[in-house]
């Protein structure tokens, strides 16, 4: 799908530029290069197609199937419809104050605010684009279990009691919005979604994709499998610890690993740091706090937490 | 009189939707006042799940996004 990209990129780096064809520096451009161009086209056509997609779901929409399914298979279509529903951390309140005050169970809120972050598009795509096909797709169903597993076991707890800060036994209804908005502002939309992400992190994937082909070109192979083999069972809950800072920059954290994971780090050790990455952020919780104890909190992040790093043994155990 | 009301918990996006609705306001020649709602309690209230949204005289227009001021032009003369 991209040799017509590989062909320009190697014409612009071999030709025009004149690098030796096997020179490290030279594979190190043209990766940088090819890698740059392909991850932005693919960012601009799949974040487009979903913003279009998704002003057909609004959150009010969102929330009113959810309310339709019973209790089980609620939890399936929350995380399902998290995927597809950007996750703000500004927005995080009112979006959860209108899932609980219309009725949604707390676990099955849960499993929505668990996969909305951490299943995004723009995750999907590094993935896709740095990885495979395959890992992106792993990716997404691990983090689509997490998300079920962790709303059912809150949800198990009864932790209704450690919501506070507003009134719980009001109930909102309300109708859904913008469900019928015409064809040019569905485009607008989408079309300001994009340029605002893809304007917010390229300079994010530069770096990662510039950091990336460096430790392609100049690392040695297996340096790090010393550390971060598959056979180091402490790599997997260090890996998870250090991504949680790095929430929101997935897309320049995913070509750094996809290169550290060439260097030997294994798979589930990887796949546990991105999810870190994306899924727990000290901001949202903050934000969160203003509606929930401490304790709640800490019961979250430890299930999301135990899930992901579960996750992660999970695929250095298969995958070894 | 309008009532233009822009909702959100003060993050960037809630800021340059509030600048874009004045400016549509007053491009139209409107007679308006502009409010500022971030208490979460009432954004919930109202039936907004994703902030910015922007409300008129009480009634949700849209939610989650920032026009530009073209088309909130168009949305504030309907």
């Amino acid at each position: 799908m991209f040799r017509p990209v590989q062909i320009f990129t190697d014409w612009l780096v071999y030709g025009l530029a004149g690098l030796g064809r096997h020179t490290l520096a030279g594979s190190a451009v043209d990766f940088f290069v090819f890698e740059s161009i392909k991850i932005f086209i693919l960012l601009a056509v799949i974040i487009y197609s979903v913003s279009v997609l998704r002003t057909f779901l609004p959150p009010s929409k969102v929330r009113d199937i959810i309310l339709k399914k019973s209790r089980f298979s609620a939890h399936l279509w929350a995380a399902g419809l998290g995927i597809l529903t950007p996750f703000c951390t500004c927005s995080a309140i009112p979006l959860f104050l209108g899932f609980v005050q219309t009725g949604i169970p707390l676990g099955v809120t849960f499993s929505f605010l668990v996969a909305s972050p951490m299943i995004n598009e723009v995750a999907l795509v590094m993935l896709l684009g740095m990885f495979s096909f395959k890992i992106a797709l792993i990716y997404a169903a691990s983090g689509f279990t997490i998300a079920v597993i962790s709303g059912l076991v809150i949800g198990r707890l009864n932790l209704e009691h450690l919501l506070e800060g507003f009134d719980q036994s009001k109930r909102i209804t309300n109708a859904v919005l913008g469900a019928d908005m015409p064809w040019a502002e569905r485009r607008a939309y989408a079309r300001e979604y994009t340029l605002d992400i893809v304007g917010k992190i390229w300079p994010y994937v530069l770096i990662g994709i510039g950091a990336g082909a460096g430790i392609h070109g100049y690392v040695p192979q297996d340096l790090l499998a010393r550390w971060a083999g598959p056979d180091k069972w402490y790599a997997v809950p260090v890996a998870a610890a250090v991504g949680i800072p790095l929430y929101s920059n997935a897309a320049g954290v995913i070509p750094l690993v996809s290169a550290l994971t060439e260097k030997g780090v294994a798979l589930g050790t990887t796949l546990a740091f991105m999810m870190a990455v994306t899924g727990l952020s000290f901001p949202e919780f903050m934000i969160l706090r203003r509606v929930m104890k401490l304790r709640l909190l800490l019961i979250f992040f430890g299930v999301v937490g135990a899930g992901i790093v579960f996750t992660g043994f999970l695929f250095n155990f298969i995958m070894r | 009189m309008k009532k233009i009301q822009v909702l959100g918990g003060g993050c960037p996006k809630c800021g340059k939707l509030y600048e874009h609705a004045e400016a549509a306001a007053k491009e139209l020649g409107l007679e308006y006042e502009m409010e500022k709602i971030s208490d979460f309690d009432r954004i919930a209230e109202m039936g907004v799940m994703s902030t910015p949204a922007l409300a008129v005289d009480g009634k949700v227009r849209f939610e989650g996004r920032v026009p530009t001021v073209e088309s909130l032009k168009e949305e504030l003369s309907k």
